[in-house]
């Protein structure tokens, strides 16, 4: 048993992580390049609803009669960009104010973190759901909300680590010699918060992933007619029976992308210990002696 | 016991989930009747003649100045009265009223069959940690905190009852006139989605929590000491380790009424969510205000009480410095 | 071997109350010896010192009395035997029965190893295997034992509402419980300021006479050790390298490491100048063949590289595994006298008058004066919480709370740093205490040093390159560390880097702030010499902080107590320590735990 389950972890911890990020990326890219592949346009009718894969639709027709595979290969577009987009604001954004937060503390952190503190304090989709449904579902608007709901979060860890980091010695150097706040928080405190970094951004892609295929699934998308792997599951359940794989397709590429995404990021929490290598050798000057004593394995010294 | 610290901590932390109330209050508000312009417009869309133009202005009070119909949607509320549905005019509480109970028996199932599980595997993980059973379980934990809630939905319609096997109905739908306690098949599905949404969180942060335990220096001391295993694991071991899992389990229980909406709409089931979603879709303000608030309220609730029990079940914070010696 | 040993040891003694056989501790799955092997004994009532420096595996020694060891490690071979019963075969559950009655361990951390969540009383309960014959009374009796107040109350106490001179008597309480054959005692002072160490240190010694418990003590104190043991073995990268009484480990030391070791230890009784031993203890997976300490020793020659030396009793008691022990003893001990300089004839360097700290409504320091003079160095004395750190961080600029007047020759020192002139800015410069915090992760060594450079003397790439190599050369470390990471070098090198980065700047005040503290005995006399030598070569003004007087009379001229936020005293280091005038400082003293054997 534990033969196995020595394997089985060595392959999670090396492999697991490259074969997320391969999976991730596949699917990223083919959802990129999909559209290109696709045989048929995702808007034409090529055959009944619901019939099942054939050689003319090779995942069969969804509730309107149009390809499903097609309209699989053009329905990611539109959720990866606004994942993409609303991750990188949200993390950006986040990380700036849990920066400050965290090294300059004092009132501004005071103020920040309470406001902070409120806006985590809402349940997210809900209000999502809110603003979507008074102001119309606008890409931007998803956007917009997705960003706003991750910037607490994010905050949040970035602050802890940027506390941590700000407390030691090395921070208070920068000070003594008079290093500007700006160039402290890029130079030195900022290196130090790639990794935390990394993780967020895995983080906060699954799960942008998941909120906007959730919203696509509740027809809050844009255009009922386009392509969207959320709205494509919801609209096509009343098939199920018939053609299952327009449902389940896009299930099964949500499904991996988000596990891809997911496991990746695991596996770069788990990856964080660095390997010491053995300590510089050294050649000494005795103050005293006077001579050159030398350490290690330097036999020839002798 | 002059400064208790505690007690200014927990009135503290209380005041702040009031505040954050009546910021919900207003946000929600301002979203409903001030953000759409004309909110009465919004409503009816395309449907508006003049008389029914009127009929939700008076309904809503949008012409009396913002303050005042503010004051008298939140009085309102407080004193149980939320207002006429804007679709057949029949009260919003009595639409809301019988969806809370549904909700409230789904979060209630949930709780109780999915949070011991949960919590069970997430110690024994701990206990074998590194071996099969512990690699096994997280790397499924993995994936399901990887998948998005109405995406395991549909993957256990498409396995438990289409597809694969018939075992469950695909739509919870309750016959008019029972309830769903009669009817408890249509139960299973949306309570089983809702516990393996939820299994990672509680299983992850009990195994982490425990992992941290069992490498403290009390532990070992406590071994080194002779305390038997049993005294070590239940006393020492998880006593400290599960008390930040009591807080978890309160974290876990807000995010699920979240959540719950988004399943809800899956199975088709009558609760909140689905009542959220049907008002969303005829623009029905006051049953959109009034469910949003309650989503809500909840949240802020249960994060007030898990900021709280955490307080609580730290000793440095109930007890005083000894006089030194 | 031990047959003889036992012999040796108590020639008369009916048996050994421990007895342990080349144990042997290695790194789980695989080859590698944390400890390669060690062989001692002890008879009833007596207490060993078992000293060495961090990677010596004197701790992993300690806790294999227990049959236990920290994960990732495992117990391979040797024989421990307690009362005649050998503990490493005993199964799981006859373990749990010897742990805390048989043999019983005080741990280091008392804050970290009382569960924060059970009361002091439960906690003490556990320690007996019937529940019941813990009554209250007992338990009061075991409080009195160790001097903690013996009332209801006190049991009812949480582990955080004590001091930690009362938890680590808790800590000896759970102890001797039980009244146990064997404790092992891990460096359970460190961390507890002198006055509660030297009190702690007399219960353990008369609880330890009274009921004729044999203990260890573990420590890279040998201060402490030559104050509190009857006998010390010395540990070296996983062996023993010498071991006899106090008396003769101490003043008639046999191996170059000991002696080594000695000459390392500052000492109040002894007016004489440390020494540090270049280079650093070889890891355990990289050991040279034969003796450990070959390639650091200044007796080294051939014959030491073959075969690990085999056991000498160089006198009655006395066993040394040196193949030159016997011509080594003869030598005349090297150390140097202090060189005892006045400051006064050099310009002041550093004036403050009436300097007040807060740390929000608390004023923690309380109007401190005096004087740093060019060249020499000021020592600046007291135990945690008398303001020293914050006197310190003050005058570096980086306390911001603070009142009074600098002066840095002549010229107004602005509070904090960022309201200097960049000229002052570089001519103060400050050292921290914890060499794993002070320099960044992610900046190689060469970009550390150079950040001060950068900031008061921009210069092209090769220029500050070649600064950094030339600071670095000084403090004795190769041009290749300049393009290493902090976690690639040792702690005592780390600290070296900080010292580079200190001085490439061209300083005139040296502000160090506890640097040795973190540091191995045999480091922190290198960095000591460092600075010292530094000091007359650059005509350096240094105050240095610290809490051990004894470091203080090695590197100062004059020193200055601090007690609740005020300087008690100040003065030359001879006059203070040999006659000194505040009560502050007579503690201090008196507290101070001293080679009992003083080199004459």
């Amino acid at each position: 048993m534990s033969l196995l389950g020595a394997s089985w972890r060595w392959l999670r911890d090396l492999k697991a992580g490259a074969v997320g990020l391969l999976v991730g990326f596949l699917i990223v890219a083919g959802a990129l390049i999909g559209p290109l592949l696709a045989p048929e346009s995702p808007f034409d009718f090529v055959g009944a609803p619901f019939d099942l894969p054939s050689s003319y639709a090779l995942l069969g027709t969804d509730l309107m009669g149009r390809d499903v595979l097609s309209r699989l290969l053009w329905g990611g577009m539109q959720i990866l960009g606004l994942s993409a987009v609303a991750t990188l604001a949200g993390v950006l954004i986040g990380t700036l104010l849990g920066i400050i937060c965290g090294y300059l503390k004092g009132t501004t952190d005071d103020i920040i973190m309470r406001l902070l503190d409120v806006a985590m304090a809402f349940p997210q989709t809900v209000l999502a759901l809110l603003f979507l449904s008074i102001l119309g579902p606008k890409p931007w608007l998803i956007a917009t909300l997705v960003t706003a709901i991750h910037i607490p979060q994010v905050a949040r860890v970035m602050r802890s680590v940027a506390l941590r980091v700000s407390e030691e010695d090395y921070i208070r150097y920068a000070e003594a010699i008079g290093l500007s706040t700006r160039r402290i928080i890029t130079r030195e405190i900022l290196p130090n918060l790639t990794a935390p970094l990394m993780v967020e951004l895995g983080l906060r892609f699954t799960y942008s992933i998941a909120l906007i295929a959730g919203l696509g699934f509740l027809g809050l998308m844009a255009d009922p007619s386009a392509p969207d792997w959320g709205m494509m599951i919801n609209e096509n359940r009343i098939g199920m029976l018939s053609n299952p794989w327009a449902v389940a397709a896009p299930v099964f590429i949500l499904a991996i992308l988000t596990i891809g995404t997911n496991v990746f990021t695991d596996a770069l929490t788990g990856t964080r210990r660095a390997k010491p290598t053995l300590p510089v050798e050294e050649t000494e000057v005795s103050a005293t002696a006077g001579k050159i004593v030398g350490s290690g394995n330097n036999e020839a010294e002798k | 016991m002059a400064q208790h610290p505690l007690l200014s901590f927990a009135a503290r932390r209380v005041f702040l989930g009031v505040l954050t109330l009546f910021a919900v209050c207003v946000v929600v508000f301002l979203a409903t009747q001030v953000l759409p312009g004309d909110a009465a417009r919004a409503v009816l869309g395309r449907n508006a003649t003049p008389e029914l133009l009127a009929e939700i202005r008076a309904e809503l009070r949008l012409d009396d100045p913002l303050l005042v119909q503010f004051w008298s949607w939140l009085s309102g509320i407080l004193t149980g009265d939320p207002g006429h549905s804007l679709v057949n005019g029949t009260a919003v509480s009595d639409i809301v009223y019988p969806r809370v109970l549904n909700s409230a028996m789904l979060l209630a199932l949930t709780s109780v069959i999915s949070f011991p599980l949960s919590i069970t595997l997430g110690v024994v993980a701990a206990l074998y940690s590194g071996r099969f059973v512990d690699t096994g379980i997280s790397t499924i934990a993995l994936a399901l905190a990887a998948l998005p809630e109405f995406v395991v939905g549909i993957i256990l319609i498409l396995l438990l009852s289409t597809s694969v096997f018939h075992f469950f109905p695909a739509v919870s739908l309750v016959p008019p006139g029972t309830s769903v306690l009669q009817n408890p098949i249509i139960l299973v599905l949306p309570v089983l989605t809702l516990s393996l949404v939820c299994f990672p969180y509680l299983y992850r942060m009990t195994r982490a929590s425990v992992i941290e335990v069992l490498g403290s220096e009390y532990v070992e001391m406590a071994r080194l000491k002779g305390v038997g295993t049993l005294r070590l694991t239940f006393v020492h071991v998880l006593l400290n380790a599960l008390a930040p899992v009591v807080q978890v389990v309160a974290l876990t229980l807000a995010y699920l009424a979240g959540g719950v909406v988004l399943v809800e709409f899956v199975f088709g089931y009558p609760g909140v969510g689905q009542g959220l979603l049907e008002a969303i879709m005829v623009r029905d303000v006051p049953v959109i205000q009034l469910i949003v608030l309650l989503l809500a309220a909840v949240y802020v609730l249960l994060n007030l009480l898990a900021d709280l029990i955490a307080m609580l079940l730290n000793p440095r914070m109930t007890a005083r410095q000894w006089q030194s010696n | 071997m031990t047959e003889d040993y036992k012999e040796m040891l108590a020639p008369r003694a009916t048996r050994l109350a421990l007895e342990v056989r080349n144990l042997r501790v290695s790194v789980a799955g695989s080859d590698v010896d944390i400890v390669k092997s060690v062989s001692l004994g002890l008879v009833p009532g007596e207490i060993l010192g078992l000293v060495g420096e961090s990677g010596s595996g004197k701790t992993t020694v300690g806790l294999a009395l227990l049959a236990y060891c920290r994960k990732g490690l495992r117990i391979s071979g040797g024989s421990v035997r307690i009362d005649g019963q050998e503990v490493l075969s005993l199964s799981a559950r006859e373990l749990k029965k010897a742990r805390g009655r048989l043999v019983s361990l005080i741990p280091q951390d008392p804050g970290t190893a009382l569960n924060p969540i059970l009361r002091i009383g439960t906690q003490l309960i556990e320690c007996y295997a019937d529940r019941r014959s813990a009554t209250e009374d007992k338990l009061l009796e075991l409080l009195r034992l160790v001097k903690l107040p013996d009332s209801p109350a006190f049991l009812r106490a949480y582990p955080h509402q004590l001091s930690g001179g009362q938890q680590q008597r808790v800590g000896i309480a759970m102890a001797f419980a039980n009244r146990p054959r064997v404790i092992v005692m891990d460096e359970p002072t460190t961390g507890l300021d002198v006055t509660t160490q030297s009190h702690v240190l007399d219960t353990i010694r008369s609880l330890c006479k009274e009921h004729a418990v044999a203990a260890i003590y573990v420590s890279h104190d040998l201060a402490v050790v030559g104050a509190l043991c009857d006998r010390i073995a010395v540990m070296y990268s996983g062996q023993i390298v010498e071991l006899g009484s106090t008396a003769q480990v101490l003043s008639s030391p046999a191996h170059p490491y000991t002696r080594a070791l000695i000459d390392a230890v500052p000492d109040l009784d002894r007016d004489t100048a440390v020494t540090g031993i270049p280079g650093s203890a070889p890891e355990p997976s990289h050991r040279p063949a034969g003796c450990p300490f070959s390639p650091r020793c200044t007796y080294a020659e051939h014959r030491c590289t073959g075969a690990f030396p085999p056991m000498t009793e160089i006198r009655a008691g006395q066993i040394v595994h040196c193949v030159r022990a016997n011509e080594i003893r003869v030598d005349p001990p090297s150390a140097r006298p202090v060189e005892h300089e006045s400051a006064e004839e050099r310009s002041i360097a550093l004036a403050v008058s009436d300097l007040e700290a807060f740390h929000g409504s608390v004023q923690v320091l309380k109007g401190l004066s005096f004087t740093i003079h060019r060249g020499s160095c000021v020592a600046l004395v007291g135990e945690s919480g008398s303001g020293k750190t914050t006197t310190a961080r003050c005058l570096a600029g980086l306390h911001r709370d603070q009142r009074g007047q600098v002066l840095f020759d002549g010229e107004l020192v602005p509070p904090h740093a960022s309201e200097r002139s960049l000229h002052l800015r570089r001519r103060i410069q400050y050292i921290f205490q914890n060499p794993y915090a002070s320099l960044n992760p992610r900046r190689t060594i060469g970009q550390s040093v150079a950040m001060a450079l950068q900031q008061f003397e921009p210069t092209s790439s090769a220029e500050a390159r070649r600064r950094v190599v030339a600071a670095l050369d000084e403090v004795s470390l190769p041009s290749t560390s300049a393009d290493r990471y902090p976690h690639q070098l040792s702690g005592g090198q780390r600290q070296r880097v900080a010292i580079a980065r200190a001085l490439i700047v061209g300083p005139e005040l040296l502000i160090c702030d506890e640097v040795t503290s973190a540091l191995d005995v045999s480091v922190q006399a290198v960095v000591v010499e460092l600075l010292t030598q530094l000091r007359r070569d650059r005509n350096l003004a240094m105050l240095f902080v610290t809490h051990n007087l004894a470091v203080a009379r090695n590197i100062a001229q004059n020193v200055a107590v601090m007690q609740s936020g005020r300087i008690v005293e100040f003065g030359k280091v001879q006059d203070v320590l040999h006659s000194p005038t505040a009560d502050e400082t007579q503690r201090l003293l008196a507290d101070t735990p001293r080679f009992a054997f003083s080199v004459p």
